[in-house]
């Protein structure tokens, strides 16, 4: 660690650090950085691991409230569920990865966001998957598809873990830069909260699971970069997934908690041992040293920076008390696999490597987790906002052939169904899945209870960038929605946002706005942000991706034999409009679909009345006076109806009369709308309940058995035959991603 | 004419291959502590028509390059005959 | 008599709970886990080969998991007579270890497939089947990526003629066409007993629709069957 007096230039640049950054490094040290210390700060400041151009507004977002045993900065945030139990979950992107290699890039997704919620000490049980591709008509695109979906059935089928929901959509924009999002919830009981962090000076640190190798090095700062063609040399090594290694150590980890063995623990992910260590350091505002001697590895002649950067999977750090080191290894023996103390906790606040006693790196753990930089980087609205609103919407309004719409929406890659997609993923195993893919959103059973967990993800992301702050409050009041159209208290939040280059004023503007959004929906809601993962940097070839805060909402039901399904179950039954639909045909899936242009207002959306309709469908399902609900989303009420009808072949017929264009009637977008069904003896009842929601409503119609789907306007009629709507919708997906 | 091809795709040696990994264990815990660094690949056959010999070693090269070995994470050899 | 079964366990199996758990709901009784490291286990009535992965299955499904301690037990058993029942992962496993004959190849369209299917109970004499009528339809979940069934055509033409099929993949009403067997199976062969009937192996997942709250029942009728034939019932 000697002095040199002309550093030079590229030094910073070789870990992604800019002047300014290495300068802010100087002051702190007091001294200069060698290399591997200098690394170290590379990735622990970089965006991927450090939020530094995030922080600042994610702030912004409520995180408390009484169900929250804990917030962000853990491993995974952590909600009350009732009797007893609780559920940590989060969600996380693996989109470059994914760009480069979708098998491996989605399964190693996937398996890192399982390792963080086992990590808490909860057994995982479900996981979803939002999904963002380019034109699916493209050769390109389909492959990225194939194998995006095939490798996160690879890894969660193998693991055990259901793959329940989830959602995917197609648009040019995310052509060279897909996006995947993966979320994992497990279970565990409420007072048996693992937390990553290394207390107790004189504990061991123990490394569990693989070997150590040359994978996915740089994968950090990798995941903080634009992609391109030129830069193929630069790329890290892919990480390979082994999902049956992270079942072993799933199973491992899970004993060992279970036989309370452990101090804290934590999982290597982006950075491996560097951010692993530092964080647990950083958090328990203790120090550790490592002895890279002692490391696992899997192949001779790692450099020290190479062991501290790898990203090699299905890797664990826990903090052991030296007297139960022995149970610990007794038990991964028994799944053999490896455990090996690489290091003690300390009280001296440094993150030290060491090989025997020849000191590599010695640097204040605080330094590389709470002194990150924080940027609050200049906004400029972008042109396209200012004209994207006056848009010629015609097109769909004066289109005229409603049936002919209709049957396209339901076709079409965006709206049709996904059974391709998640008849790949095991959804059924573990046998908790109550509701299966398909539905508003997938419901769990919980053991012991009668409680159901309910969780789903969305973002419409083509409203987020027409208008990034409703939008991003609509991804959440939509998440929402979709929870408590099953019957389902929506209850806490995890997020995924991803959006372009953080340094372009247009896209930082795109994000302060859009998380705005997300803050005050999720106060106006009730449904804390427990956590979740920033993925800036997502363009191709210089052209950014559409802002996508991808939300993942869970909600709980009281009991699950109240739940609500979306499909329509009997002839008779009477159908009612919920919520008020205005002329609002703005940055709709119709006219999007007529036009392949995305502009046009954003549907409006008051937070108070569609948090007056959850309430609604909570109590509605809790009194059992519904047969079905389903909310309202892209492709809006003929869309919706459609697929009330689909799974037993019913039809409807409705009649409105409301002042706005017929087709603004039957796809425009309006928010915080949901079509029940119900048996006539309950009508009083339900609306009883709601006029006292205080919600606009329309008793339209009833369930027909004849299989076919009317709704009249005025003079204006939509009429067609429910099995062509069904088979157009069934199969489009299928055709589309054949190659 | 026509040759016969035999593509080889390897992982890289630095690419962790838990097929390989996994048969190792399975292969030392029968017992066979004499067995080590198994790595499993894919041998890939096919018949091309070509010229001559220079032009199918082009083409078989430029689809293993783009189609059969993803050169993020595998190598691959070829070998290659005349068919009679 | 008490019944006792026992479900095993492999590092890599994922259906043993589940099956534990449906066991229990449909018959009320507990079942063992037995850890694939057993040498020696008791004469179980029952044992259970679960769905899953059991080595990861990264060669052929089934292939490592035969030569786990735990299967010589198993082979024992079987040989006394005992009813050993493979789903998923434990169908390829029972035929590696050459319990049942053929192989499970990869599905037809080269994916994983998560879907319930329809199964037309071929034999209900078995001790596995007699709670089901012959020729019944039932609605059964798959869960594989290599669940095609495939034998030599003289040895498929036994198996067919001596009754040993037990499930064939079906239509809605019964019928039987190459193409409603999802996996590209021969013959839509979907479950098969041993020549001694006690073996049974089939790719379906009879404990995932045991109870209501999962959306069927029709898989019930598999444990009640097994639990009246080991209590010497008709």
């Amino acid at each position: 660690m000697t002095d040199s007096p002309n550093p030079n230039p590229n030094l910073w640049r070789d870990h992604n650090l800019t002047k300014d950054e290495y300068d802010r490094i100087l002051a702190l040290m007091g001294r200069q950085p060698n290399y591997l210390e200098l690394a170290l700060f590379g990735v622990m400041w970089s965006e991927h691991c450090g939020y530094k151009n995030s922080k600042a507004q994610l702030r912004k977002l409520p995180t408390s409230g009484p169900q929250v045993l804990q917030g962000p900065g853990e491993n995974a945030g952590v909600v009350y569920l009732g009797d007893g139990l609780a559920a940590a979950f989060k969600m996380e992107s693996h989109n470059h990865p994914s760009a480069i290699e979708p098998y491996q890039g989605a399964a190693t997704g996937v398996g890192g966001i399982i390792r963080d919620i086992f990590a808490m000490g909860a057994r995982p049980v479900a996981s979803l998957n939002s999904l963002r591709f380019g034109r699916v008509d493209d050769n390109r695109v389909k492959r990225l598809l194939s194998g995006v979906v095939a490798g996160i059935g690879g890894y969660g089928n193998c693991m055990g873990i259901p793959t329940v929901g989830g959602d995917v959509y197609f648009h040019p924009s995310y052509q060279g830069n897909p996006l995947v999002n993966a979320l994992c919830l497990g279970l565990m009981k409420a007072d048996r909260i693992y937390r990553g962090r290394a207390a107790g000076p004189g504990n061991l640190v123990m490394l569990v699971g693989a070997r150590t190798g040359r994978d996915g090095i740089k994968g950090a700062s990798f995941a903080s970069e634009e992609l391109s063609d030129q830069d193929r040399d630069k790329r890290p090594n892919v990480q390979v997934g082994d999902p049956f290694m992270e079942k072993l150590l799933m199973e491992a980890t899970l004993e060992i908690l279970e036989k309370d063995l452990v101090v804290g623990l934590q999982d290597l992910g982006a950075a491996g041992l560097t951010s692993s260590g530092a964080e647990m350091a950083g958090r328990a505002g203790s120090g550790l040293y490592m002895d890279l001697d002692l490391v696992p590895l899997r192949e001779e002649g790692l450099l020290d920076w190479e062991i501290m950067l790898s990203e090699s999977q299905e890797r664990m750090l826990l903090v052991v008390e030296p007297a139960k080191a022995d149970a610990i290894s007794a038990v991964f023996d028994k799944w053999d696999l490896l455990a090996v103390a690489i290091g003690k906790v300390t009280d001296d606040g440094l993150f030290t490597l060491k090989r025997k006693d020849r000191v590599l790196a010695s640097v204040p753990a605080r330094l590389l987790t709470d002194e990150v930089p924080v940027y609050e980087r200049p906004i400029a609205e972008p042109a396209y906002h200012r004209k994207a609103k006056a848009a010629d919407l015609s097109p769909a309004r004066d289109h005229g052939d409603w049936a002919g719409l209709l049957l396209k929406l339901l076709a079409s890659p965006n709206l049709s169904s996904r059974r391709w997609v998640y008849e790949q993923y095991d959804h059924m195993v573990g046998l908790n899945t109550v509701i299966r893919p398909g539905g508003d959103a997938a419901l769990l059973r919980l053991p012991g209870s009668r409680r159901g967990l309910a969780l789903s993800s969305d973002c419409n992301s083509r409203y987020v960038y027409l208008d990034p702050r409703l939008g991003g409050a609509i991804a959440v009041a939509e998440a929402a929605l979709n929870v408590a159209a099953v019957g389902a208290k929506p209850l806490a939040l995890t997020n995924c946002l991803n959006f372009g280059n953080p340094e372009n004023p247009e896209i930082y503007w795109q994000f302060v706005l859009a998380t705005d959004g997300l803050a005050e929906a999720a106060k106006a809601l009730g449904t804390p942000v427990t956590g979740g993962n920033v993925s800036f940097y997502n363009e191709y070839d210089g052209r950014a991706i559409f802002p996508t805060p991808t939300i993942g909402m869970i909600g709980v039901i009281e009991d699950i034999a109240n739940r609500l399904t979306h499909h329509f179950k009997e002839p008779g039954h009477k159908i009612i409009l919920v919520g008020e639909s205005k002329e609002e045909l703005g940055a709709s899936e119709a006219h999007y679909l007529l036009t392949g242009r995305d502009e046009g207002p954003v549907p409006s959306l008051d937070l108070a009345v569609a948090a007056r309709l959850n309430g609604f469908l909570v109590e509605a399902a809790k009194r059992s006076l519904l047969a079905s609900a389903h909310d309202l989303a892209e492709g809006g009420l003929a869309v919706a109806l459609a697929e009330c009808c689909f799974d037993l072949g019913l039809g409807a017929r409705l009649s409105l009369d409301d002042p706005i264009s017929t087709a603004a009637l039957l796809f425009g977008e309006s928010q915080s709308r949901a079509l029940i069904s119900l048996p006539e003896a309950n009508l009083p009842a339900t609306l009883a309940l709601l006029a006292e929601s205080r919600l606009s409503h329309k008793a339209v119609g009833q369930v027909s058995p004849d299989g076919s789907l009317e709704i009249g306007h005025g003079r204006e009629k939509l009429k067609a035959n429910v099995s062509d709507l069904r088979e157009a919708w069934s199969e489009a997906l299928t055709r589309a991603a054949a190659l | 004419m026509k040759f016969k091809a035999n593509v080889k795709v390897m992982l890289k040696p630095s690419v962790l291959d838990p097929q390989g990994a996994t048969l190792e264990r399975a292969l030392k815990s029968m017992g066979h502590d004499n067995v080590s660094s198994i790595r499993v690949g894919k041998l890939i056959e096919l018949v091309l028509e070509s010229p001559d010999a220079e032009g199918a070693t082009k083409a078989a090269n430029d689809w293993a390059d783009r189609l059969l070995a993803n050169p993020n994470m595998e190598n691959y050899s070829l070998t290659l005959e005349p068919l009679k | 008599m008490s019944v006792r079964a026992a479900v095993v366990v492999f590092p890599g199996s994922n259906c043993d709970q589940d099956n534990v758990r449906s066991w229990k709901a449909v018959t009320g009784l507990e079942a063992e886990l037995v850890w694939h490291k057993e040498t020696s286990i008791p004469d179980y009535d029952l044992v259970i080969v679960p769905g899953g992965f059991s080595f990861g299955d990264y060669l052929r499904c089934g292939a490592i998991a035969r030569f786990s301690p735990v299967m010589s037990e198993i082979v024992r058993l079987a040989k006394r007579g005992n009813l050993i029942l493979g789903i998923c992962n434990g169908f390829q496993i029972l035929t590696e270890a050459g319990l049942l004959p053929g192989a499970l190849n990869r599905n037809k369209n080269l994916k994983y497939l998560c879907l319930d299917v329809n199964l037309r109970v071929e034999n209900a004499r078995t001790a596995f089947t007699r709670d089901y009528s012959q020729g019944q339809v039932i609605r059964i979940p798959i869960s594989h990526g290599e669940g095609g069934y495939s034998l030599r055509p003289a040895e498929l033409r036994a198996l067919n003629d001596s009754g040993r099929v037990v499930f064939r993949y079906c239509a809605p009403d019964g019928s039987v066409s190459p193409g409603d067997a999802p996996n590209g199976s021969l013959d839509n062969v979907a479950g098969i007993v041993s020549e001694g009937g006690n073996v049974l192996g089939m790719m379906p997942h009879p404990e995932r629709l045991a109870e209501d709250e999962l959306g069927g029942t029709d898989g019930r009728a598999l444990f009640t069957s097994i639990l009246r034939a080991l209590n010497g019932g008709a």
